[in-house]
């Protein structure tokens, strides 16, 4: 019962948080960087992806769901997933409309 | 005897609810990419019209406040009250940094006649009133998120002081923080998307 109530905990460490905010000031000079590189059809697409990525950093790191339970992580996927059918289905409708 | 806290129940509580931020973002990102196709031309002009230096800036502003608080977590955990409070001060102080300069960078575009309704957007080019309307209907919403975050970052301080929130018991912090990061994350795309069209 004691073990319930007191579960463990993960701390995490400065240097952890401090090197994922370095990864993400990185990534922030690598999307400006490449906003100026004409690739036609490609740039947004890189530029979601970057900002993808930023963003899991955020998640896993930051809002710790690495040490969270399959509850939360199941169902933050899940809405993920309702977003991206949402985005996408609704562009297929305008594109080929 | 103190109460029992379910310390997950509690987490799974706020996720529940940023959940329905994300759709709520989620919509409006919808339109971005439906209008995006639409005008592509005038999203890129558009695009071109705002300041990137300050967009930017804001970026690097936010990503050090979410640090920051991810820190003053830490902080808490390791009993060290101090640091925790500096730490939670500093994120609230940039989340007011951030508004300074969002409200330069609206200022300048006022100035220029370019805001809802104004006669530049209406009698223009439809496919720039309908990207300077997404601008200020989803950064005003993220500006909105910024306050609110700030009053949250606030009220975990304040419990931090009066040693409520402490090293067994900082689910409110941890709640508040998690706000605080969901406005980095939708900031995360705003960048690029409306700052950054080639």
């Amino acid at each position: 019962m004691e073990e319930n109530i007191h579960e463990e905990q993960h701390i995490m460490s400065y240097t952890l948080l401090g090197g994922v905010l370095l990864s993400l000031l990185i990534l922030t000079v690598v999307t400006v960087g490449i906003s100026y590189i004409d690739m036609g059809f490609f740039n947004v697409p890189m530029a979601l992806l970057v900002a993808t990525t930023k963003s899991t950093l955020v998640l896993v790191f930051f809002m710790h769901l690495k040490y969270e339970g399959k509850l939360i992580v199941i169902s933050f996927t899940s809405t993920v997933v309702v977003l991206c059918v949402l985005i996408s289905f609704t562009f297929w409708d305008v594109a080929f409309r | 005897m103190e109460k029992p806290v379910d310390k997950t129940g509690v987490r799974i509580g706020m996720w529940l609810f940023l959940y329905s931020e994300v759709l709520l973002f989620g919509g409006l990102f919808v339109l971005y990419a439906a209008y995006f196709h639409r005008y592509p031309e005038f999203f890129v002009e558009g695009g071109q019209d705002l300041d990137r230096v300050l967009g930017a800036l804001n970026t690097v502003v936010l990503l050090v406040s979410s640090f920051t608080v991810a820190a003053s977590i830490t902080a808490i955990q390791r009993n060290r009250k101090v640091q925790s409070i500096s730490f939670l001060l500093f994120s609230i102080f940039c989340g007011f940094i951030f508004l300074v300069n969002k409200y330069f960078e609206w200022g300048a575009k006022f100035a220029k006649d370019i805001y809802p309704n104004s006669d530049t957007l209406v009698f223009g080019e439809p496919g720039l009133n309908i990207f300077f309307g997404l601008y200020y209907v989803i950064t005003g919403l993220h500006g909105l998120h910024v306050i609110i975050g700030m009053i949250l970052l606030s009220v975990a301080l304040w419990y931090v002081i009066r040693e409520k929130v402490t090293a067994h018991r900082f689910g409110l912090l941890e709640n508040a923080g998690l706000y605080w990061h969901l406005v980095d994350l939708i900031w995360i795309f705003v960048f690029p998307l409306f700052y950054l069209v080639l």
